[in-house]
């Protein structure tokens, strides 16, 4: 592993993050399209972000925002 | 200043999202619900206090965080992140990388779900020490910038991404050992050159059962 690879590897996640300056951002870019191993780590840990992003999804309870709602409606009318 | 008469108009598109995340915070659909309408409360009596044009998502999720920290976190007992042992650097890639070769012509997604179903994510996740999951769904699962994060937690950026990287590493090594359990990876110590070929099998048994 080279020098590249072990600077390229410690901006992994500010990259996957979308938090490198763009100047970084392109000389990340192309060592990923130069060297295969660096590039299929930073797939693994993207995927595994997307993965972690779309199981923690949820769908609200059908009445919460009824609950929510009635709360606030409450709370406006002992404001008059 | 916010006119609060806009107030659900403007708020209430983010109701699912503030679930989630209540859900990953209080591990219980009932607190969660509790969570949420208290969040939605304070933030309809605080709405005269919002910039209108700034972030009112990464406002709400502070008054959200805000809420769980007073109203919540005395009641649960966790473990404390300083008990935490040292994650190495990718460590479950380490471990599982050698799969899309082992299978090729098939998606790393599909893999994924091979090996973890979304309990086990959810799982991992709400194992972690308070802190670090908190900066990990505010970062993945919702997508705010380091800098949103840092002001909706009031803490320095420096603490937001040393709360990514351990919390992030520390929810790999839980998925491994959720692997490991299952029988889809090899326990840690022992020799790492049969993880491709369980998984390998992993997957036969799933493609040949469908």
């Amino acid at each position: 592993m080279g020098h590249d690879c072990t600077e390229t590897l410690e901006e992994l996640y500010h990259f996957l993050d979308g938090e490198c300056t763009p100047e970084k951002r392109a000389k990340i870019e192309q060592h990923l399209e130069d060297c295969p191993p660096c590039f299929e780590a930073f797939d693994f840990e993207a995927e595994i972000k997307e993965y972690v992003r779309s199981k923690c999804r949820e769908k609200s309870p059908k009445d919460l925002r009824a609950r929510i709602a009635d709360a606030i409606g409450l709370e406006q009318s002992s404001e008059v | 200043m916010a006119d609060q008469a806009t107030f659900s108009e403007q708020a209430m598109p983010f109701m699912d999202s503030l679930y989630g995340a209540a859900m990953r915070m209080t591990r219980n659909p009932a607190d969660a619900e509790d969570l949420v309408q208290e969040t939605y409360l304070k933030a309809y009596r605080g709405f005269g206090g919002f910039e209108q044009g700034t972030n009112l998502k990464a406002w709400l999720y502070r008054i959200l965080t805000n809420t769980y920290i007073n109203l919540y976190r005395k009641r649960q007992r966790r473990p404390d992140e300083t008990d935490l042992a040292e994650v190495e650097d990718l460590y479950l890639y380490r471990r599982l990388g050698g799969l899309e070769a082992a299978t090729a012509g098939r998606s790393a997604e599909d893999e994924l779900m091979e090996l973890f179903t979304e309990t086990e994510i959810k799982e991992a996740m709400e194992a972690l020490p308070e802190n670090f999951r908190i900066a990990v769904l505010l970062a993945d699962v919702e997508g705010f910038a380091y800098k949103e994060i840092a002001e909706i937690l009031e803490i320095p950026i420096g603490t937001v991404m040393s709360r990514l990287h351990r919390g992030r590493k520390q929810l790999q090594k839980q998925l491994y050992e959720f692997a490991v359990a299952r029988g889809l990876a090899e326990p840690e110590g022992e020799d790492r050159g049969t993880v491709e070929t369980a998984a390998a099998e992993a997957s036969a048994t799933v493609e040949s059962g469908s």
